[in-house]
């Protein structure tokens, strides 16, 4: 055994030194663990934006994308629809769309970023159901109302802009789901700018 | 030839010395009452899920795919497997049952306070790690209340500022809840949480053990020696292990053996814990529909969701105060503090008398409020928030954090009774 003195000051640095360069490596090791919990590739792809071309789109017409699962719609609203979603806001629930079901972008009477395309997750917010897209007969489910969404299963009824009618089983307004335009002619759902 | 091993074993790991230490020779109070059934309970609960939980494995598929009618199968095709299924789901709601008796004894006793302060940290960290183990096993049966229970609580993790989003695709493993969810629940569910909970029970009892056991009169056992302790012939009469008088430092009264006085009490105790158990097991093991829920008999939808998502009764409580607040981060945080509350027990009961016994009478009504508060934030948390329940749910908030703040201002200069002497 030595019988020098203690260095204290060298003591001290080595085991900051040693927690340090150990405490860094805990780290590291750390990172495979935590990060094998966020979603697998095969998720990312099973869940990856969809894109749709909307170039042939015919006002008044209404199309179908899956995107996780879930049928989105898309409808090119001619004016005389958009017009029409001022006409009856005292009927809604939520004509404001104070709920969160939307983007902040969708956040305005007619729930989209361009006011003539309309995006929503095709799914009634009461119980999953899908509803049937009723073109100027939507009179006999609201007096004065020309166009809107009527779910067959529960009678849940929402305007052209997704919002629902007061007296239905539906509590909230359909769901508005992430989307952007990447040019005139295709719209991308399921990301937008904030999230690139 | 025995006595030779014994001893042989004896030298290399001092088996017989710790019994003593923490069992034959362990010195406890000897006025404790019914309410001290409930630790015993909670480990034989313990036990009883740890088995169940082994035995359960052996049958169940952890996939989105397999896992419901997994749990079918048990419950019909395995022999005794809706045995072993509801043993484990009555098993989980009796080990709240037993807890929030747990918890509440050591409220009206004082359990909590000084030097029991780590002993209920352990105690409370057991219960939100016990928790946690409920939430994650009620999502594998992969049920409708399965499926949108954990879419409601992992939806409170998102409600956190600028990371919540993040947070949650981080505990999904996916961008909704499937079979990745399902999967990590599952090792978290069997493994990983059991082996912390078990480190968690073992530090408690070893921080028990230490400072010893309080009792409903909340005096101490064990006096300085300074030569005023009469021991009466009964003290007398027992040998406790000598590090509990710390070398003559400390004299004990009024307790008595661990073993075999209280472990013949804990048995009754467990006999009339089990005869009930049974009961529920055998006659109604859904409970009623709150311990299973009806919804969780069909296969876990993402595209329906039931009409009315209520969490399984042992979350309601904390369920109602979070409704019960109209922003939903706000909301998430009272739930939270509504826990950590109850953590901060020692600190924010500035007492020097421990229990209710000897001291004021505001003290026993604030307790009964708070146990009001509780039960009433339980019920509401059952039913749909809406009208009147939501302006209930905000006042018995209201009174639940109410008790807290009453505490910490009363208890500084709280008018007590004498304290008895020696154990009554």
């Amino acid at each position: 055994m030595s019988n020098a003195p203690v260095d204290h000051g060298r003591r001290r640095f080595l085991t900051i030194a040693t927690s340090v360069v150990g405490g860094v490596g805990a780290i590291g090791a750390a990172v495979p663990f935590v990060a094998s919990w966020m979603p697998s590739e095969k998720a990312k792809q099973a869940g990856a934006a969809v894109s749709a071309d909307i170039s042939k789109l015919e006002p008044g017409q209404l199309i179908r994308v899956e995107w996780r699962g879930k049928p989105v719609w898309i409808v090119k609203r001619p004016q005389a629809m958009l017009d029409e979603l001022a006409t009856h806001e005292n009927k809604l629930r939520d004509p404001e769309s104070e709920v969160e079901q939307q983007p902040a972008y969708a956040q305005n009477r007619y729930r989209s970023k361009k006011p003539e395309i309309f995006v929503a997750v095709g799914i009634c917010t009461h119980l999953g159901c899908s509803p049937t897209y009723i073109i100027n007969d939507f009179a006999a489910q609201v007096e004065g109302v020309k166009s809107g969404f009527f779910c067959p299963c529960h009678g849940s009824k929402f305007d052209m802009a997704g919002r629902v009618f007061q007296s239905v089983p539906a509590p909230k307004n359909l769901q508005i789901p992430p989307y952007m335009f990447t040019d005139d002619n295709t719209i991308l759902i399921g990301e937008d700018e904030g999230t690139v | 030839m025995f006595k030779n091993l014994m001893s042989w074993i004896e030298y290399r790991l001092p088996f017989m010395d710790k019994m003593n230490l923490h069992v034959m020779q362990y010195p406890a109070p000897k006025n404790f009452n019914f309410w001290y059934f409930f630790g015993s309970l909670a480990m034989l609960v313990l036990v009883n899920q740890i088995l169940t939980g082994i035995w359960l494995t052996m049958n169940y598929v952890p996939s989105a795919e397999g896992a419901f009618a997994s749990v079918e199968y048990i419950m019909r095709d395995v022999d005794y497997g809706w045995l072993l299924r509801y043993m484990h789901s009555t098993g989980a709601s009796a080990f709240f049952v037993v807890v929030y008796l747990h918890m509440l004894r050591g409220m009206m006793y004082g359990s909590y306070q000084k030097p029991r302060e780590l002993l209920w940290i352990f105690g409370m960290l057991i219960f939100l790690v016990l928790m946690a183990e409920a939430f994650m096993g009620y999502l594998l049966p992969w049920g409708q209340m399965s499926f949108w229970g954990a879419q409601v609580i992992i939806g409170i993790f998102g409600t956190i500022p600028f990371v919540g989003e993040d947070l949650t695709l981080w505990i999904r493993g996916d961008y909704v809840i499937s079979g990745a969810t399902l999967n990590r629940f599952f090792a978290l569910h069997v493994i990983a949480l059991p082996l912390v909970l078990v480190v968690l029970v073992f530090l408690h009892i070893m921080a028990l053990h230490e400072v010893g056991s309080n009792n409903p009169d909340g005096i101490d056992i064990k006096k300085d020696n300074d030569g005023t302790v009469e021991q009466t012939e009964a003290d007398k009469k027992f040998t406790f292990h000598q590090y509990f008088t710390r070398g003559g430092k400390k004299v004990i009264v009024d307790a008595i053996p661990f073993h075999p006085y209280y472990t013949v009490k804990d048995l009754l105790g467990v006999a009339g814990f089990l005869l009930i158990f049974a009961w529920v097991i055998f006659f109604f093991p859904e409970g009623g529909g709150y311990f299973l829920e009806p919804p969780n008999f069909e296969p876990a939808n993402a595209l329906k969701t039931p009409a009315h998502i209520a969490p399984v009764w042992y979350f309601t409580p904390f369920y109602a105060i979070l409704r019960a607040i109209p922003h939903p981060f706000m909301g998430a945080v009272a739930m939270f503090a509504a826990i950590v509350a109850l953590a901060l027990l020692p600190w924010l009961d500035r007492g020097k008398v421990r229990s209710l016994r000897y001291r004021s009478g505001l003290h026993t009504a604030n307790l009964i409020n708070f146990c009001i508060s509780f039960v009433a934030l339980g019920v509401l948390g059952v039913l749909p928030a809406e009208g009147v329940y939501t302006l209930l749910a905000q006042i018995f908030s209201f009174t639940y954090f109410g008790f807290f703040i009453l505490l910490w201002f009363y208890s500084k200069n709280e008018k007590t009774k004498p304290l008895p002497v020696r154990l009554t």
